[in-house]
């Protein structure tokens, strides 16, 4: 899949919530759009990982002058 | 001074005191809380990143809770992107205000107007408070009202540059003509440019890189703080007149009359 | 017995329109107390560049009347900036002075027993034909308010022949509705003007005792539904005397401003009628306008409403009318027979007039009189692109 722009390999079949918690991600800082649609967060559970998946996980920066 | 005490402004039905929006970028973390304290902000923008599992610091971390989050759509260069950016901010869960950036020239960063009112309108109906950022253009303004804009941000001169109010008439027309606040949002370098702007009318001032590239960056928030409060109460006092030499003596354009 | 209306109820056929503007301009009239305003506020206003409501209401006030020499020159600056020294020539046709109204200040009262009577297309094409051929190139086509003898149809029929004659075409009617003001514009006139002559309800209900235009908001909100059938202007006047002058000229000003900005295309223009004050009336009455307190109306607009163009009317006298182009005025009619008819060679009307005019001066002597103040007479002042 390819994971904010980089491909990793899916190992094995997972889901978000597990592929997330495995990275470290802390969930209540992050918001994740899979195949350009924005997943709820209480589906992370159920959304099972597909090897074509593409995904953003953002988060919010200090940010207000370029 | 009840006046000054009571004077509030509204945006997306929250009622504020501090007329200084902040821009969090260019600090480091552990300096934000204190440059947000001495600012006396309750607004202050944050842009959205990829997220890095490795490094488990958030800004969020070191922002005061009762602050209220202005998501940018920095980055995008079209409404489609600016519109998929607020979404995803919004997703983060810090409410539905974002600041609309479509900043398609990499040389000026000069904002497009057209396309900023087109994802001004889209997100306005997806019940988010838009407020865009733009260059001070009165049609395109009434363009961004009739789209739903819960203010109006536009440039006081190009970002980050710091030198002032390059466009103060074309921002004095705004003021005066669009029923919305108007707020002067980029170029701003100085306290006493941010002050000019609030004497003119404008309802807040926004800066970031004035904060961020001073010396001591918590002192300088704090003279902004006081230059905007200086400058709206200036506005509310509304300025006197200045002195004409002496009355009229003779009546060269009105001797005609015959009562 | 007739029935008696309430001026705010609308009568069958007239439009209603979702529009918050009256609100808006009856409330600022209501507000604004003339007496309160002092000097300093006065100075305040004139130091701004762009003015408020509340800047406009300072310089109607008679605490501005001492200052009448200031405003006069920011006036004039203000003129200059948005006008140059342009002045723009326009001639009235009075078509028809049918009326069904009873006016109680009005000439063409229904029940004055003046000769009525109206112009078939003939007679009006007779009459255009003569005014082109003096060079003017803006007609202003007036009737009196009758629908049912001069209606709609009749009017745009007479605007299809002035269409042959002249590039621009103003209407001075009775308020219609949108569509009826878009089948004017389709039919090629340019700007329509309602007179409201006062924006006081109580007044306005005393004055107009019968007749359509009775309906009070029907009448103010006459400009917009005439920007909303597509008209390129409109314009607006109160009779300056029939009620508190300087409340009804707020009001005035305060709704060509509103909608200004509502329409911001739209072209907003003003014209300012008095009811003249009697001679040897011995005391003072507060509601008189002497031409000083006409000319600080004329100015205080000017100034709150820099772009917006000023008619200057021919009840007024030469010397007057002269001497304000430079201030405050942007427009004057010349070549002016107010009767029905009467621009052929012989002046013989078919019909009475509506009032007296002061200045009874030919197109070529106001050509002149704009020359001598230094000023630019203009004939046509815009590519018209209503053409087809």
């Amino acid at each position: 899949m390819q994971v904010n722009g980089v491909s990793i390999p899916l190992e094995k079949p997972q889901t978000l919530l597990e592929f997330l918690n495995e990275k470290g991600y802390n969930l209540h800082r992050i918001a994740v759009e899979r195949n350009e649609k924005i997943e709820a967060k209480e589906d992370y559970a159920t959304i099972l990982l597909q090897d074509s998946d593409v995904i953003e996980i953002v988060s919010f920066m200090g940010g207000g002058a370029c | 001074m009840e006046t000054i005490k009571n004077d509030t402004f509204v945006l997306g039905g929250k009622e504020f005191h501090s007329r200084f929006i902040l821009g969090s970028g260019k600090f480091s973390q552990q300096l934000i809380r204190d440059v947000m304290e001495y600012g006396g902000s309750e607004i202050a923008t944050i842009a959205l990143r990829r997220a890095n599992a490795d490094s488990p610091e958030n800004i969020l971390d070191y922002l005061p809770k009762n602050l209220t989050l202005l998501p940018n759509t920095s980055g995008a260069r079209n409404a489609d992107e600016a519109v998929r950016i607020a979404r995803l901010s919004r997703a983060l869960g810090c409410g539905d205000f974002v600041k609309v950036e479509v900043i398609p020239d990499t040389k000026y960063l000069l904002p497009d107007n057209a396309e900023t009112i087109r994802a001004t309108e889209i997100l306005s109906k997806e019940g988010f408070h838009v407020l865009p950022y733009m260059y001070p253009d009165l049609i395109a303004a009434r363009r961004l009202a009739d789209a739903g804009a819960a203010a109006i941000m536009p440039l006081g001169a190009p970002i980050g540059s710091n030198k002032g109010l390059r466009t103060k008439d074309f921002i004095q027309i705004l003021i005066d003509e669009i029923d919305l606040p108007i707020i002067v949002d980029a170029g701003i370098g100085a306290p006493s440019q941010a002050c000019e702007a609030m004497e003119m009318g404008a309802a807040a001032v926004m800066a970031n890189t004035a904060v961020a590239t001073a010396d001591n960056c918590p002192m300088m928030a704090h003279a902004f703080k006081l230059a905007i409060e200086a400058g709206r109460a200036a506005y509310l006092a509304k300025l006197g007149r200045v002195l004409e030499s002496g009355a009229e003596a003779s009546s060269p354009l009105t001797g005609f009359l015959q009562d | 017995m007739r029935k008696i209306y309430d001026p705010m109820e609308y009568q069958p056929n007239m439009q209603q329109i979702d529009s918050d503007i009256f609100d808006h301009v009856i409330a600022a009239r209501t507000a604004y107390q003339p007496e309160q305003y002092t000097a300093k506020q006065v100075q305040a206003a004139l130091r701004k560049d762009v003015l408020s409501f509340e800047d406009f209401a300072a310089l109607l006030s008679p605490a501005a009347q001492p200052f009448l020499e200031q405003m006069a020159r920011r006036a004039k600056e203000e003129r200059e900036k948005h006008f140059g020294n342009n002045v723009l020539l326009f001639t009235p046709l009075y078509i028809s002075n049918y009326c069904e109204n009873q006016c109680i200040y009005c000439g063409f009262n229904c029940k004055n027993p003046i000769t009525r009577c109206k112009l078939n297309a003939a007679e009006i094409e007779a009459e255009m034909e003569n005014i082109a051929k003096t060079g003017m190139r803006e007609v202003l086509l007036l009737t009196g308010e009758s629908r049912s003898v001069s209606g709609p149809e009749y009017i745009a029929e007479a605007v299809r022949i002035a269409k042959k004659y002249f590039s621009t075409i103003g209407l001075e009617v009775y308020p219609m509705n949108a569509d009826e003001y878009a089948m004017l514009r389709e039919a090629g006139a340019d700007f329509v003007t309602v007179f409201q002559e006062t924006y006081d309800l109580q007044r306005y209900g005393e004055m107009h005792v019968a007749g359509a235009k009775r309906c009070f908001p029907y009448r103010v909100n006459a400009q917009e539904r005439a920007l909303m059938g597509g008209m390129r202007g409109v314009g607006f006047g109160v009779l300056l005397g029939l009620a508190d002058f300087r409340k009804d000229m707020f009001a005035a000003g305060v709704h060509a401003a509103l909608l200004q900005k509502k329409y911001p295309q739209g072209e907003m223009a003003l014209s300012f009628p008095r009811l003249r004050p009697y001679k040897n009336h011995e005391e003072t009455n507060p509601n008189d306008v002497h031409e000083t307190q006409l000319l600080q109306m004329m100015l205080a607009c000017r100034i709150f409403l820099p772009f917006a163009s000023f008619t200057i009317s021919t009840r007024e006298r030469a010397d007057f009318r002269d001497h304000v182009l430079p201030l405050a005025a942007t427009k004057i009619s010349a070549g002016v027979n107010v009767g029905i008819g009467g621009h052929n060679e012989e002046h013989q009307q078919k019909g009475d007039a509506q009032f007296e005019i002061s200045d009874p001066r030919s197109l070529e002597e106001i050509h002149n009189a704009i020359l001598a103040q230094g000023m630019q007479p203009v004939y046509t002042d815009y590519i018209n692109t209503n053409i087809l």
